[in-house]
């Protein structure tokens, strides 16, 4: 049995999944994570998709009754509740061995006090540190050791509630929020050595002790910027042999030292200036920097790792790249990776961009180069922030004084400013004084730079353009930088022949023959990626970085594309730089470009492969952004042509769409200009729905209740250049519904309707949504189905389509279509037991619905009832607004199912981190217009016996209208304020709604803020409060619910 | 300016010269670690060989002499994808294009290293000449295939014998080109080194001086080193105490017993290599750097059994010696570059030393 946990453990679990099954062993897979591969019904032999938490997995035991359980592979979550499970001796009395790694080793490296014993043990170094259980000692011994210290929460994931303290008022905040966010109430209080490169080793052990590393990594940022939010370089570059062994044997020493069996990552921080090194960190685990080094090195880590658990040696098992060689060895690159965070700052305006010990990032992008510039250079094009070089334009307008002062800023845009710096003149060492980056790296910057500079100045060569695309410059730039346009460097290139080559990633340097089909570009000479093949050639293009509004959901949809090309016969080729994604996986398609997903990085992969088609429609935006670029260079889109998805996005032409087939929606315009955004939005009436055209995730969008507002947002939206014009809608308020459907010309197949439990308003990837739906009469039902059949007709959709319906007074409108893949594609599937991209590539490739098994129209109604929640990272985020509304903001989801719906959605509550209260103190605050409505839900809420706590207003509202409330002091109100009450713990859960705005200055700002620092639970919509009493309401508890093999649906 | 590298077969390699100019003739090797470029090329068993670094960037932490594996670059020649062009390093002392100036060593950056090594995997290992000009290719292809390349172990071993150290066992190194970490190994577990050039007679190591016998590490071609193999199979059958040999010296015992040596298709050189220990069945990543092995076939059971294999290709890597404190191992213990995990072997042996 397995857990897993997050989108980076999704290529981890399936590859476990897959090797353990080919040993002829029955695996049962536990995770509650919908969106991922691993939890697909072909992956495992019994599959629950339920809540990670101890008494579910218990249960699960209890039914399943394994012999072992696997818990390295799936993140911090599966190992936590292994080691409790064993703690409290339910494994050994039910004869359930932990494979792996032994919980004395977990224990040995997770818990504090026990890792620096055993470090002490051995004789490998750690930072002078201390474990606390209070307040008072973590403050006494930062005394002792001095000023500035880490705060470390034992047990949290990605270093939550950590952070650098320079003052002890610092230190009294994060030490006492530390200590209550970890697990076991304790923190470690350690020496700050910022500054100190931060070094990583992979490392690989079988039971006779043979160890391997399988990678090692540096950090540009040095110590201070959690690991997660550095810039990573792999091999590590300033590190002689010298220091690079030292560092090596030392993590042998740790992992032989802790026993483990499979792959562990090793944290270091060395002294610049001396041998001196410390352990900073063990994790006896799969982590997210072994799928940095999976993909670094095309050593498949997971893979290995579960053969090892299951007994095999390193010796046993064969190298898969070479074929010939075995797992037993260390991979040597012949080129060098770099890895940046993709942050989700543009959609937490009010967030700081500081970057410390907690990790802020979604995701990740990854770039493979014979050099480190070639290598950025092509890393910070695939995070897709329309900046394609090291220029950032607002950096520009910044006194040389301000650029020095933005140097001490660690924050997401360092390495620009690093950039704007060497272009003022300031030095290398300057900036290495400030930064303490390694001048090897601001050297590489600076070369970058220079290149600028020539391509302004000087001629352009032949020899110059052969430099700049060595160095990594796009076409696009440099066309910039030497005044010519795009097409015309492409032309020169074309006719002096410099053109991109790919190289193959074989893990040995091409020491021996491998035919691993992994390719990065380079501009040195000879393609090894030519081969000779009779099939028909598919490209299918990836979704990129992990990032709000654009998750796994879609490599879901890609590698499944993939399989069902693979299936009907074709070659299928891959193209992304996601290196936390299966997709990425070098054995999912006939060949791996790992590159950014540019028009010209994917035009040179057009030019090598000559494909016969591409499928664009299920890598989310990022895929459908290129569709014009690859209909350019002459490639067929396969599905939905460009035309119809340009019908479906532009809004004039949406509109004639929608009026011929006689489908309401609801009123709107669109904009350029304030003035223009003012006079629509008095003509449709407020409340208006403000937003960009072509953007997922509601990004920038915004509802809007006055004239000023319409002008915020507006003005904005326009701080980034728009290609296309600004819509203003009326808000509707209704019941919001969503379809996603298959459409072959002729006929639709359409999975099953799911309802949003909030109303319209709130973003649908932020909202619960139920499938079946609950609430919807058959009516309505039926005019969903005929609406969507229409348009998709009328769209010419081949494939999958999604669509977002509101019910506004009985009426059905339709707000949205969106011609690919949806983020609810891969539950929706799971749910209804439907291959949906399976059956969509079909059609793609010309096949109908009606030769198919699943039959046209609605498909059957599941009789479990699956609840999506989301998840957020809100507790991660620094001043990020937790208000939900109709921009996305969350990073995740989960799912609950069961034949009962409020036990599905129970479930999901659970699932989602949500502590369930029985009973306890509720608090509310909400605005004047919501007062009514929150009447009867507290009401009900005091019917099930809690104490509601509310401001004056809401207090003396509820206590007129026969609920029982107590008054609470508001934020300034001195004693007895909610700040006190939040604080003292005695809180279930607050209910709070925004009012307009999102100023980080206003009341429910900061009781969100607060809430979210101490752990509590914030509903910012009463509908989900709602949704929240149908859970408790017939007072089922966790142990009540049956877990679902997802097998029998 | 330009320069280019010949291979007997008529490849061409185009890149920047760096180094010294000067044209040069050499065994055309790869070695595909990512650290340890200095100790590289200060290594003797470098001798008449010209390295190709299969990591692209070279010179990035810079250098320190501290780090050299013997007095001087023994390499004939560098071949390299990109040089630093700032190294950083807290111990640098030195630019690598300053050292290779230096010593007079030639080279050239901006090489297709991948396509290179791609060529001599497939090819096998080859002979090749750096030139600056490529207007008489016939000639210079005609030039490479006639010149050959032998005693190199003459050239690299030392001149005299000289002892260092002053520690409690007294240890005698046989010196075919010892890798300067090999005496380090020694002195840091407390040992006297005396070294002995490669052409000192077996009875000098019989004086019941030297508690224990080194045989080292060094260049080229086994057979070619006739007088040593016949003192070696005089230790062989008259040292009463224990022997460890290290690639050259491992190949060179063999030869002494009646085993036979091969020429590898491309050699191992790397600091990746993973070594099986058929007794306790751990395997341990190693740094090598040979390009002949024993034949396996050629082992006579009844003199050494083979105690390390190599996993990759089987070749034999390590033998136990069959009623004699013999042991002997194709790679290197003393690592610089590449793991120490191999290091254990010194310590196994100083035990047997000292009883």
């Amino acid at each position: 049995m397995l857990s897993g946990q997050a989108a980076e453990f999704d290529y981890a679990g399936t590859q476990a999944c897959h090797e353990l099954k080919k040993e002829g062993i029955e695996v049962v897979l536990v995770n509650s994570n919908p969106a991922t591969i691993m939890t697909d019904k072909n992956m495992a032999d019994k599959i629950y998709i339920e809540p990670l938490t101890k008494k579910t997995v218990e249960k699960i035991l209890t039914i399943e009754k394994p012999d072992s359980i696997l818990p390295n592979l799936g993140g911090q979550t599966g190992l936590n509740i292994a080691m409790e499970l064993y703690e409290d001796g339910f494994l050994a009395s039910h004869g359930i061995r932990l494979l792996g790694t032994s919980p004395e080793g977990i224990k040995k490296a997770e818990d504090r006090q026990a890792f620096k014993d055993t470090m002490e043990q051995i004789g490998e170094p750690c930072v002078a540190s201390k474990v606390v259980n209070t307040y008072e000692d973590a403050e006494s011994f930062a005394k002792e050791i001095g000023l500035p210290v880490i705060v470390r929460p034992a047990y949290t994931l990605g270093g939550t509630g950590g952070g650098i303290c320079y003052t002890m008022e610092e230190l009294e905040e994060t030490a006492k929020s530390g200590l209550h966010l970890s697990r076991v109430h304790q923190i470690l209080i350690e020496k700050c050595i910022s500054g100190w490169k931060e070094i990583e080793y992979e490392v690989m052990r079988d039971k006779n002790g043979s160890c391997i590393t399988i990678c090692n990594m540096e950090n540009i940022d040095p110590v201070g910027v959690h690991t997660g939010d550095s810039i990573v370089v792999a091999p590590s570059q300033t590190l002689a042999d010298k220091e690079y062994q030292m560092l090596r044997t030392s993590a042998i020493k740790i992992i032989s030292a802790l026993e483990i069996e499979g792959g562990c990552n090793v944290q270091f921080a060395l002294n610049p200036n001396s041998f001196e090194y410390a352990v900073i960190e063990v994790n006896p685990r799969v982590s997210r920097s072994s799928a940095l080094a999976s993909k670094a090195t095309g050593y498949p880590i997971a893979k290995v790792s579960s053969k090892i658990a299951i007994g095999y040696t390193l010796d046993e098992i064969k190298n898969e790249v070479t074929g010939k060689t075995y797992a037993c060895f260390e991979p040597v690159l012949d080129y060098v990776i770099v890895k940046i965070p993709k942050w989700p700052f543009n959609k937490f305006l009010t967030a700081s961009r500081k970057l410390g010990t907690q990790m802020k990032a979604t995701g990740e992008v990854m770039a493979i180069a014979p050099s480190i510039e070639q290598a950025l250079m092509k890393a910070i094009r695939s995070l897709e922030e329309n900046v394609n070089s090291l220029e950032l334009d607002k950096l520009k307008g910044l006194t040389n004084e301000e650029i020095r002062e933005a140097l001490k800023q660690v924050d997401n845009e360092r390495i620009f400013v690093i950039a704007e710096a060497l272009r003022r003149g300031i030095n290398v060492d300057a900036i290495h004084e400030i930064t303490t980056i390694d001048k090897f790296f601001i050297n590489k910057i600076q070369r970058l730079v220079k290149v600028e500079k020539r391509l302004k100045q000087e001629e352009l060569t032949k020899e110059l353009l052969t430099f700049a695309k060595k160095m990594g410059y796009p076409d696009k730039v440099i066309a910039t930088l030497c005044g010519k346009t795009e097409s015309e460097i492409k032309q020169i290139r074309q006719e002096n022949g410099i053109i991109a080559n790919f190289k193959m990633v074989d893990t040995c340097a091409a020491e021996f023959d491998a035919s691993t089909p992994y390719y990065y570009s380079s501009y040195d000479e000879e393609n090894e990626a030519l081969d000779k093949t009779d099939k028909k050639k598919i490209l299918v293009l990836g979704s990129g970085p992990i990032r709000i509004g654009q998750g796994i959901e879609f490599d879901y949809c890609s590698v499944h594309c993939v399989w069902a090309l693979k299936e009907k016969g074709y070659e299928t080729i891959i193209v992304n730089n996601n290196p936390e994604t299966v997709s990425t996986d070098f054995d999912i398609a006939d060949k791996l470009y790992f590159e950014p997903l540019t028009s010209e990085d994917v035009e040179n992969i057009v030019r090598c492969e000559k494909p016969y088609g591409a499928i664009v429609q299920f890598g989310g935006q990022t895929a459908i952004k290129l569709t014009k670029a690859l209909t350019e260079m002459g490639v067929k889109i396969l599905g939905t042509k460009e035309v119809d998805m340009d019908r479906a996005e532009d809004r004039e032409l949406f509109d004639d769409a929608l009026e011929k087939c006689g489908i309401p929606r609801p009123k709107g315009e669109t904009v350029f200009t304030v003035e223009e955004g003012i006079k629509v939005a008095n003509e449709l009436k407020y409340p208006v729905l403000v937003r960009p055209s072509y953007v997922l995730g509601g990004q920038g969008m915004a509802i809007a209740y006055n004239d000023n507002e319409v002008k915020d947002f507006i003005n904005e939206i326009n701080k980034t250049e728009q290609e296309h014009p600004i819509l203003v809608d009326k808000y509707m308020l209704g019941k919001e519904l969503e379809v996603d459907a298959i459409f072959d010309g002729e006929d639709v197949l359409i999975p099953g309707i799911m309802e949003h439990l909030e109303r319209a308003g709130i973003h649908s990837g932020d909202s619960i949504s139920v499938y079946p739906t609950q609430h919807i009469n058959i009516e309505n039902q039926k005019t969903i189905i005929e609406y969507t059949k229409k348009i998709a007709k009328e769209l010419n959709i081949l494939g999958v389509l999604n669509i977002q319906f509101i019910i506004n007074r009985g009426n059905v409108y339709i707000i949205e279509v969106n011609p690919r893949s949806s983020r609810t594609v891969p539950y929706i599937s799971k749910v209804t037991n439907l291959p949906v991209i399976d059956i969509a590539t079909h059609v793609i490739l010309g096949e109908k619905l009606k030769d198919m098994p699943y039959g046209t129209g609605v498909y059957k109604q599941s009789d479990y009832i699956a609840v999506k929640m989301p998840i957020f990272s809100f507790e991660k985020i620094k001043n990020a607004d937790t208000s939900l509304g109709p921009e996305m903001k969350s990073t995740g989801e989960v799912l609950g199912i069961s034949k009962v719906f409020s036990e599905a959605i129970l479930k999901a509550f659970i699932a989602s981190g949500v502590n369930i209260p029985y009973k306890g103190n509720v608090l509310i605050t909400v605005r004047d217009k919501d007062k009514i409505e929150m009447l009867p839900l507290a009401s009900k809420l005091d019917n099930l016996g809690f104490h509601i706590f509310a401001t004056s207003g809401t207090a003396n509202f509820l206590n007129e209208n026969g609920v029982e409330a107590e008054v609470v002091q508001k934020i300034w109100e001195g004693e007895n304020s909610i700040p006190d009450l939040i604080g003292s713990g005695k809180l279930s859960f607050i209910i709070n709604t925004p009012t307009k705005g999102k100023h980080e200055s206003r009341d429910g700002f900061k009781i969100r803020r607060l809430a979210v620092e101490s752990k509590i639970p914030c509903f910012t919509a009463l509908d989900t409060v709602e949704a929240l009493y149908e859970a408790l309401e017939k007072g089922t508890k966790e142990e009540d619910l049956t877990p679902v093999d997802i097998g029998i649906i | 300016m330009k320069g280019y590298l010949v291979l007997e077969n008529g490849s061409i390699y185009e890149g920047e010269r760096i180094g010294v100019e000067r044209d040069v003739i050499c065994e055309v090797v790869f070695n595909t670690s990512m650290t340890g470029y200095l100790e590289i090329f200060t290594d003797p068993s470098y001798a008449g060989q010209g390295v190709v670094m299969t990591y692209p960037l070279i010179g990035n932490y810079g250098l320190t002499k501290e780090d050299q594996e013997s007095k001087k670059p023994w390499v004939e020649a560098v071949f390299v994808h990109e040089i630093a062009e700032m190294e950083s390093n807290f111990r640098s002392k030195m630019h690598i294009l300053d050292f290779l100036v230096e010593y007079e060593i030639p080279g050239l950056t901006g090489v297709n290293t991948r396509k290179l090594t791609k060529e001599l995997r497939n090819a096998g290992t080859m002979k090749g000449k750096l030139v600056s000009s490529i207007s008489h290719i016939e000639e210079i292809i005609k030039e490479i295939k006639e010149y050959s390349i032998s005693h190199l172990v003459e050239k690299v071993s030392s001149k005299e014998k000289y002892t260092c150290g002053k520690g409690k066992t007294k240890i005698a190194l046989f010196d075919f080109g010892a890798k300067q970490n090999i005496m380090e190994s020694l002195l840091r577990r407390d040992c006297e080194v005396t070294v002995f050039p490669q052409d000192s007679s077996y009875q000098e190591f019989l004086t019941g001086e030297y508690e224990g016998i080194v045989l080292s590490n060094g260049p080229g071609n086994p057979e070619d080193c006739k007088t040593a193999i016949e003192n070696i199979r005089k230790l062989y059958e008259q040292a009463q105490v224990p022997i460890l040999g290290i690639c050259l010296g491992h190949q060179l015992m063999g030869l002494a017993t009646g085993a036979k040596t091969y020429k590898l298709k491309y050699g191992h050189r790397g600091p990746n290599h993973p070594v099986k220990d058929l007794v306790s069945k751990r395997v341990c990543i190693t740094s090598q750097n040979h390009g002949y092995a024993i034949e396996d076939a050629s082992i006579n059971p009844k003199i050494a059994e083979i105690s390390h294999v190599n996993i990759n290709d089987g070749t034999v890597e390590g033998l136990r010696y069959i009623g004699h404190d013999i042991v002997t191992v194709q790679y290197h213990p003393e690592a610089c570059p590449g793991p120490e995990d191999s290091s254990y072997l010194f310590d196994e042996f100083l035990e047997r030393v000292r009883g």
